[in-house]
């Protein structure tokens, strides 16, 4: 497993644990954990309180047959679990839930320079999409009038804030105007969330805005 | 709401911990509440039991066990969440099937039984009111043993009563912040914000079970 130097946020980390984040923002963190131990191990150690907040929340007398509903169900036929994914070397099991059976299925569409993304099918609160910047490639000047989380899954980028590799999160707010560009060496793809649109600086990235749908 | 706090500012081992403040050790009523709390800390261990009846010999009687103590709590706890009673009570009953049938999957040396059936109502909560999926993360590589380490076990289970614990111990009203974040009435930040304290306790019982399953993953891999 390579180094995270980038990790999720405390509110992230519990917003996850107690399933109170949108479906595209709990898509990036439970790809980063899929990637970071010591996340996955704050993400439990979270879900420890919510166990103790379960056994002190006090009781709602169940209904007369519901016990002998239960011993019904489990007496019947158990639901076919679907088969867990295989592994894909970039997409982890999560991502893989919402494309398919790996890269190839992602369903890339230009948005100019190279550039190409996937708008990943969540709950409308939140947009999760999938990004290919090729080498070198600089995304337009933006800012963001709610967060942005940029989960790297192959190559590296670059901004104001450092370097961010595979498994690292940048966590960007509104104060943050930034620039990422793409590692020189290798294309990059990230999956990238946001609770509100982009706003960019220049003109034109600004009209083309409503067509892309960023 | 995602504020660029670092959790290892205040979760990193070693990091200095708030000294408690005075109320935080003074404050001990013994509440009728906190009586019960002592005698299903007693009861936990025995949860496991439960779980391994169910798992190893599909044993009924260990279910209705385990129904009878959390489907009532599921419930409030879903109904508290926003569900209304009709809805609680059946996802209640949807959860403990869960806890049935997915048994194989309850790994005592990373969650408490109470902790594992929270994540499954967590994840009922999401699926039923929110009408969301609920992206999960990966397996680990290592799934759960069948026998995992009795050391380890004790320990989780020791780290889970001990954290209980520090909540039953809380001020009623940092308490209240802590319940109401997991019911999706507060983000982290509000609690912060509205406190203007560290909750230095529940803060250090985190970092203690972060710390365990950190090196529980170490030792696995």
């Amino acid at each position: 497993m390579t180094t995270i130097r980038h990790h999720l946020t405390e509110d992230l980390i519990l917003g996850y644990a107690a399933g109170t984040l949108p479906e595209a923002v709990n898509l990036a963190v439970a790809t980063h954990v899929s990637l970071c131990d010591e996340c996955r191990a704050a993400v439990e150690a979270h879900e420890a309180v919510g166990g103790s907040v379960i056994e002190r929340c006090g009781t709602e007398d169940m209904s007369a047959g519901a016990r002998e509903s239960a011993l019904a169900a489990i007496r019947g036929p158990a639901p076919e679990v679907p088969a867990a994914p295989t592994p894909d070397a970039v997409l982890p099991a999560p991502l893989l839930s919402y494309v398919g059976k790996g890269l190839s299925d992602v369903k890339w569409r230009s948005v100019g320079m190279g550039v190409k993304q996937a708008i990943l099918p969540t709950s409308s609160e939140a947009t999760a999409r999938l990004l290919y910047i090729p080498a070198g490639v600089a995304m337009p000047d933006h800012s963001h009038n709610g967060i942005e989380l940029t989960l790297v899954l192959k190559g590296a980028f670059e901004d104001e804030d450092g370097r961010f590799a595979r498994g690292d999160i940048e966590i960007a707010d509104d104060a943050v105007q930034h620039t990422p560009v793409a590692d020189i060496s290798e294309d990059c793809i990230c999956l990238a969330v946001t609770d509100a649109p982009l706003r960019f600086k220049r003109l034109l990235p600004r009209l083309a805005q409503p067509f892309l749908k960023i | 709401m995602f504020g660029h706090t670092d959790p290892f500012e205040i979760l990193e081992p070693g990091a200095v911990e708030p000294a408690p403040r005075t109320c935080d050790v003074m404050v001990k009523r013994v509440s009728a509440a906190k009586r019960v709390g002592v005698m299903a800390r007693q009861d936990k261990a025995d949860w496991i039991t439960e779980m391994r009846r169910i798992r190893d010999h599909a044993d009924e009687d260990a279910f209705v066990t385990l129904f009878d103590h959390f489907a009532p709590r599921v419930k409030a706890f879903l109904m508290r969440s926003g569900a209304d009673a009709a809805m609680a009570e059946e996802c209640a009953q949807e959860v403990m099937v869960t806890v049935w049938r997915k048994a194989a999957a309850f790994d005592p040396s990373r969650a408490s039984v109470a902790t594992w059936i929270f994540t499954i109502a967590r994840n009922k909560k999401i699926d039923a009111l929110r009408k969301q999926r609920r992206p999960e993360p990966e397996d680990l590589p290592w799934g759960p043993e069948a026998e995992p380490d009795q050391a380890e076990v004790v320990e989780l289970q020791q780290e889970s009563a001990h954290l209980g614990q520090a909540i039953a111990d809380l001020p009623e009203k940092q308490r209240d912040l802590i319940e109401k974040a997991f019911y999706g009435e507060l983000s982290h930040s509000e609690i912060a914000a509205e406190t203007g304290l560290p909750l230095g306790t529940i803060k250090s019982r985190i970092r203690l079970a972060l710390d365990r399953l950190r090196h529980a993953m170490e030792r696995k891999q």
